[in-house]
C-alpha cells in the first residue's frame, strides 16, 4: 500500500513537472496599462528580456564627416540617390552601409572593384533601391516610424539579407488530390503564426494584397453584408504574427473587451495601422519589382522575392532596436527636402489573391 | 462526545487496496427474452477494480448499437484518412501534428451547396456519418432505458448535448446559408473556430445565453463536487445508499442536511439534489445552443448589443481620443 502510494505520488510529480516544463518561470513583470478591472496589463518576462537585450543594441555611430568640399555627384560617376552629399559624407555612408549589410564582404559585395560606378552587379541595383526605400519610410511614414526612423541596420543587423522576412507558401504537399486539403492552415511549426494552427500565410492577403483585415460587425444587429467567419481566422493569423514580431500581447493595441472599438484602444493601434499600410507599400513598390534578376537562392519556393513583415524591423522588440535613434547620425537617410522618392515603380499593384498559399 | 461509526460493511476504491470483484452477474432478467438473450458475456479485468467494478459487460449491441458503430467508424476514419494524407502518410508526422490537423468545412463560396470532396466535401461526409451515428446512439440509449424499465432522463440529457452539437454544425450554418460557418473537426482548429467566433461577433462574453451557459456549466461542476463530497462524507452512516435514503431518510441524510443548513442555511434533499444537477447539466447545453443560434442570425456584435441594452459599462478614457485612422482623414 505504502509502496503503491509512493509510486503514485512520484508518477504524479513527474507528470506535473513534464506539463510545466514548457512554461516560463515566474515571476513576471506586470504593468497596468488601462483602466482598473479591465485586464489591460502588459506582462513581460524580465529574464527573457535581459537575455535578448543584446539583440536589440544599436552599433556605435561613425564619426561625423566633413560636409564641405565638392559633392559626390560631381566627383563620382553614376551617383543617383546620395549625390548631394559631400565626398566625405558619402564615403562615411558607404562605410556604414557595408558595416550594416556586408561586414564580411565589404565594398565588393555591391561594387565592381575595377569600376565602382558600374551597375552590372545586381546587389548594387538592389541597394540603391533600398536606399530610396529607407528614405521613403523616414520621409513618408512618420506616423509609423516617428522621428526615430530606420536605417539599413534596423532590418539587416550585419546580414546580407535580413533574418526576418517572408515568402509565399506553395500548396502543401499531399499524397492525393481527393483527400487531405489543409486549407492553408492546421500545420504544426509554422513560425508565421507562432506555431498556432491558424492560416499560416496571413501576409499575402494583407501585407501584399489589400484584403479587408477588419472582421468584427460594426452594428449590433445583422443589417450589413456579413463577413464570413473563416475570414476572422486569417485576421487572427496576422495578429499573432504582429504579436510575436513585436513581442507584445493583444492589449498592446486592443482593449480585449471590444477588440474592434477604436475609441477604447491604446494609441499604439493607430501606429500599427499605419505600419500595415507601410509594409504593404514596401512590398509592392520596392520588393516585388526587384524580383527579376534575383539569384535563385534568394527566391522562395514559389519563385517570389523575400518580403517585409512586422518582424523584419521589429525582430521581437516593441520598438526596433529598443527605440535607438540611429537616424540622427545619418540624416542623409531621411527624405531629402524636395527630392521626390516616388517613381512609376511605386505604383505597382499586386492583386490581393495572387500567390496565396492554395 | 465520541461518535461511534455506523457498523455497516463498506468499501472504497479509486486507488485504494480494496478491489471490487464478484462472480459474473449477467443483469436482471427482462420482460422481452431478446433483451436478456442478446447480451455479450462478461469479462473481468482486475486492474479496473481499483477504479470501479472489475466486471466488463454484458454489453447489449442490437441493431441500433451496430448501426451507430458502423456510421461512427466511417465518419471517424474519413477524418483520420484526411489527416493522414495531409502529412503524406507519415505516421511520425501524424503523431507530431495530430493536434494541428483538421478537416475543415467548405469555403464560403459554396454556401449550402455540395462542394467537391477535397474542398470541404469530406467535412460534410464525416459530419453526416457522425451525426447519424450520434442520433442512432441516442435512440439506443432511449430504448435500453425503456427495456430496463428506467426513466428516460439519460436520453433527454444526451439530447440536450445533441442540440448544442446540431446548432453548431447544422442549424446555425443552415440559417446563415453557408456550411463554412460550421465547426471544423480538429483539436486546435475547433478552438481557433471558437476564438474566431468571438472575435467576429464582438465578444461572446456579452451574449446573455453564453453567460447563462457558463453559469450552468460552472454550477454543474460545483453541484457535482458538493454532492459527491456530501455523500462520501456520510458514507460511514450508509449515506451512499442514496435511493433508500430518498424514501427512508436515515441519520446519513439528517446529518448531511443539517450540515448544509448549518453552513449555508438551506439544504437540497436526497432526491432534489439529483434534479438540481440534471437541470444544471441539461441547461448548460440548451442555453449554450440558443446563444450560438442567435449569433450572426439575430445579433451581429454582442458587445454593441450589450452597450445598446445597458449591459456593458463604459469606462473612463485613459489614452485620450484614439480615432480610427481609416476615417480620420
Amino acid at each position: 500500500m505504502a509502496y503503491f502510494r509512493t509510486a503514485l505520488i512520484a508518477a504524479a510529480g513527474i507528470l506535473a513537472s513534464a506539463l510545466l516544463a514548457g512554461c516560463e518561470r515566474l515571476p513576471m513583470d506586470t504593468k497596468q496599462i488601462g483602466f482598473r478591472g479591465t485586464g489591460m496589463e502588459k506582462v513581460t518576462n524580465p529574464r527573457i528580456a535581459a537575455a535578448n537585450a543584446s539583440r536589440h543594441e544599436a552599433p556605435p555611430a561613425l564619426d561625423a564627416a566633413d560636409s564641405s568640399g565638392p559633392k559626390a555627384a560631381q566627383v563620382y560617376q553614376n551617383v543617383k540617390v546620395l549625390g548631394n552629399l559631400s565626398v566625405g559624407e558619402f564615403t562615411r555612408t558607404m562605410i556604414a552601409m557595408s558595416n550594416w549589410v556586408s561586414p564580411e564582404q565589404g565594398c565588393v559585395y555591391c561594387h565592381n572593384p575595377a569600376n565602382f560606378a558600374d551597375d552590372a552587379m545586381q546587389t548594387k541595383v538592389v541597394s540603391r533601391r533600398m536606399l530610396q526605400m529607407t528614405q521613403e519610410i523616414n520621409g513618408n511614414w512618420k506616423n509609423h516610424v516617428a522621428d526615430t526612423g530606420v536605417t539599413c541596420y534596423t532590418c539587416h543587423r550585419g546580414k546580407n539579407v535580413p533574418e526576418y522576412k517572408w515568402y509565399a507558401d506553395p500548396p502543401a504537399p499531399t499524397a492525393g488530390r481527393m483527400l487531405g486539403n489543409d486549407f492553408g492552415q492546421n500545420k504544426a511549426g509554422k513560425k508565421s503564426v507562432g506555431n498556432a494552427s491558424l492560416p499560416y500565410d496571413p501576409f499575402t492577403p494583407y501585407l501584399l494584397g489589400k484584403d479587408e483585415i477588419r472582421v468584427t460587425a460594426t452594428t449590433a444587429l445583422p443589417v450589413n453584408a456579413q463577413v464570413p467567419l473563416k475570414q476572422a481566422e486569417v485576421t487572427h493569423g496576422l495578429m499573432i504574427h504582429m504579436s510575436e514580431g513585436l513581442g507584445v500581447g493583444c492589449v498592446h493595441c486592443h482593449n480585449t473587451r471590444a477588440f474592434a472599438e477604436w475609441s477604447q484602444s491604446p494609441p499604439a493601434r493607430v501606429q500599427a495601422w499605419h505600419g500595415i499600410r507601410m509594409v504593404r507599400e514596401l512590398n509592392n513598390a520596392f520588393m516585388v519589382p526587384l524580383t527579376p534578376g534575383q539569384p535563385q537562392e534568394r527566391l522562395g519556393r514559389t519563385g517570389d522575392i523575400a518580403k517585409v513583415n512586422c518582424a523584419t524591423c521589429h525582430q521581437g522588440a516593441n520598438k526596433p532596436l529598443n527605440g535607438a535613434k540611429m537616424l540622427t547620425a545619418h540624416p542623409e537617410l531621411a527624405k531629402p527636402p524636395g527630392a521626390p522618392v516616388r517613381t512609376s515603380a511605386l505604383q505597382t499593384e499586386v492583386p490581393a489573391s495572387e500567390g496565396r498559399a492554395h | 462526545m465520541k461518535t461511534t461509526l455506523f457498523p455497516l460493511p463498506y468499501y472504497q476504491n479509486l486507488f485504494t487496496k480494496v478491489r471490487v470483484d464478484a462472480p459474473t452477474f449477467p443483469g436482471v432478467p427482462l420482460e422481452r427474452d431478446r433483451d436478456t438473450a442478446e447480451r455479450t458475456d462478461a469479462i473481468h479485468v482486475q486492474a479496473l477494480a481499483w477504479f470501479g467494478n472489475a466486471q466488463i459487460g454484458p454489453v447489449y449491441l442490437g441493431f441500433l448499437g451496430v448501426a451507430a458503430l458502423i456510421f461512427f467508424v466511417i465518419g471517424f476514419t474519413a477524418i483520420g484518412w484526411n489527416m493522414l494524407v495531409q502529412v503524406n502518410y507519415s505516421p511520425i508526422e501524424f503523431v507530431k501534428q495530430l493536434f494541428w490537423l483538421s478537416v475543415d468545412p467548405p469555403s464560403p463560396k459554396y454556401g449550402l451547396r455540395l462542394p467537391p470532396m477535397n474542398e470541404g466535401g469530406w467535412w460534410l461526409f464525416s459530419g453526416f456519418f457522425i451525426t447519424v451515428s450520434i442520433l442512432l446512439w441516442w435512440a439506443r440509449v432511449y430504448r435500453r432505458a425503456r427495456a430496463l424499465g428506467l426513466g428516460t432522463h439519460i436520453a433527454w440529457g444526451f439530447a440536450a448535448a445533441i442540440w448544442l452539437f446540431l446548432v453548431l454544425g447544422f442549424f446555425r450554418p443552415v440559417l446563415m446559408g453557408s456550411w463554412s460557418e460550421a465547426v471544423p473537426f480538429g483539436i486546435f482548429s475547433h478552438l481557433d473556430w471558437t476564438t474566431a467566433f468571438s472575435l467576429r461577433y464582438g465578444n461572446l462574453f456579452y451574449n446573455p445565453f453564453h453567460m447563462l451557459s457558463i453559469a450552468f456549466l460552472y454550477g454543474s461542476a460545483l453541484l457535482f463536487a458538493m454532492h459527491a463530497a456530501t455523500i462520501l462524507a456520510v458514507g460511514r452512516y450508509g449515506g451512499e445508499r442514496e435511493i433508500e435514503q430518498i424514501y427512508d431518510r436515515g441519520t446519513a441524510s439528517e446529518r448531511a442536511a443539517l450540515f448544509w443548513r448549518w453552513t449555508m442555511g438551506f439544504n437540497a434533499t436526497m432526491e432534489s439534489i439529483h434534479r438540481w444537477a440534471w437541470w444544471f447539466a441539461v441547461l448548460t447545453c440548451i442555453t449554450g445552443g440558443i446563444g450560438i443560434l442567435l449569433t450572426g442570425t439575430v445579433v451581429d456584435n454582442w458587445y454593441l448589443w450589450a452597450v445598446k441594452h445597458g449591459v456593458a459599462p463604459a469606462y473612463p478614457e485613459i489614452w485620450g481620443p484614439v480615432i480610427d485612422p481609416s476615417v480620420a482623414k
